[in-house]
């Protein structure tokens, strides 16, 4: 019998300053829009912030991918305020040094390399999103 | 006594990424911070009030701060006054839009022409926020 796939929950750090918050932003909406619909899935990262009960339920109940846009690691730190932990915590700027020909660009909207890079880091992302959906446990 | 004139505001965006008005709200604070009101206004990202330092946490006492929110849950303006300090003003994006008569958005990214006006109307209304925090002085 088929195992249920568990909700993978996908926290870019809602960057408003710098480009690779913007391409954390991207990455996750590629995974929960286009590659893994149905399976990863978004929450607000400040409703985490402020410690919203429904939000914080989601993140307790499913494994958690953080992606952050710089080395302070909002995503990663704001889920560990919570005592919880990443299955898994990528930082952006990691999908660009192994992909330097795609330089991303932007704050408010990402250059078109950019908009590749979130594509190409979202299908790297889709086996782990794979691997946690079928895990047994968190 | 000394009159100490304020130069800049602060800006903290909600840029919930689970809803349409999280990207409207950044985009429209981007626009305020880049095109309308630059060298006028400074932000944070409102997660670094968790994850950052004294620094971080002094923002609200060291600017005078408007929080734009995207949703009731208002998350800017709860975390910059549990974590920060006081508020300034505080926009409620469904609000700005109602007043507008605009229909909020209904993508969460690669916003065009179809949701220009509601960035615009948001961030017309941030700028105009600015302009009253400033002249308060």
């Amino acid at each position: 019998m088929d195992k249920k796939l568990k909700k993978v929950m996908v926290l870019p750090c809602s960057g408003i300053g710098k480009t690779y918050g913007a391409l954390a932003r991207e990455t996750a909406y590629e995974l929960v829009e286009r590659v893994r619909p149905g399976v990863a899935t978004l929450t607000c990262l400040p409703l985490l912030v402020i410690n919203d009960p429904e939000a914080r339920q989601l993140v307790v109940e499913n494994p958690v991918i953080t992606i952050d846009g710089c080395p302070r690691d909002c995503a990663r730190k704001s889920l560990e305020a919570l005592g919880e932990k990443a299955a898994e915590a990528c930082q952006a700027i990691k999908f660009f040094t192994a992909h330097k020909d795609l330089k991303p660009e932007g704050l408010a909207q990402l250059n078109a390399a950019g908009q590749k890079l979130a594509k190409v880091a979202a299908e790297e992302l889709a086996e782990i999103v794979d691997r946690l959906a079928t895990e047994g446990d968190k | 006594m000394i009159d100490i004139q304020i130069t800049k505001v602060g800006i903290v965006s909600c840029s919930g990424e689970g809803i349409p008005e999280g990207t409207l709200c950044r985009l429209a604070c981007r626009k305020v911070l880049d095109e309308l009101r630059p060298g006028e206004t400074v932000t944070i990202c409102l997660p670094l009030f968790i994850a950052g330092g004294e620094e971080e946490r002094t923002f609200a006492s060291r600017y005078p701060t408007i929080t734009v929110d995207g949703c009731e849950k208002l998350c800017a303006a709860k975390a910059t006054e549990m974590l920060s300090g006081k508020l300034s003003k505080s926009i409620l994006i469904p609000e700005v839009l109602k007043k507008c008569s605009i229909e909020p958005p209904a993508k969460l990214r690669n916003f065009g022409p179809e949701e220009a006006p509601a960035v615009q109307a948001v961030a017309k209304e941030i700028a105009k926020a600015v302009d009253e925090v400033l002249e308060e002085g």
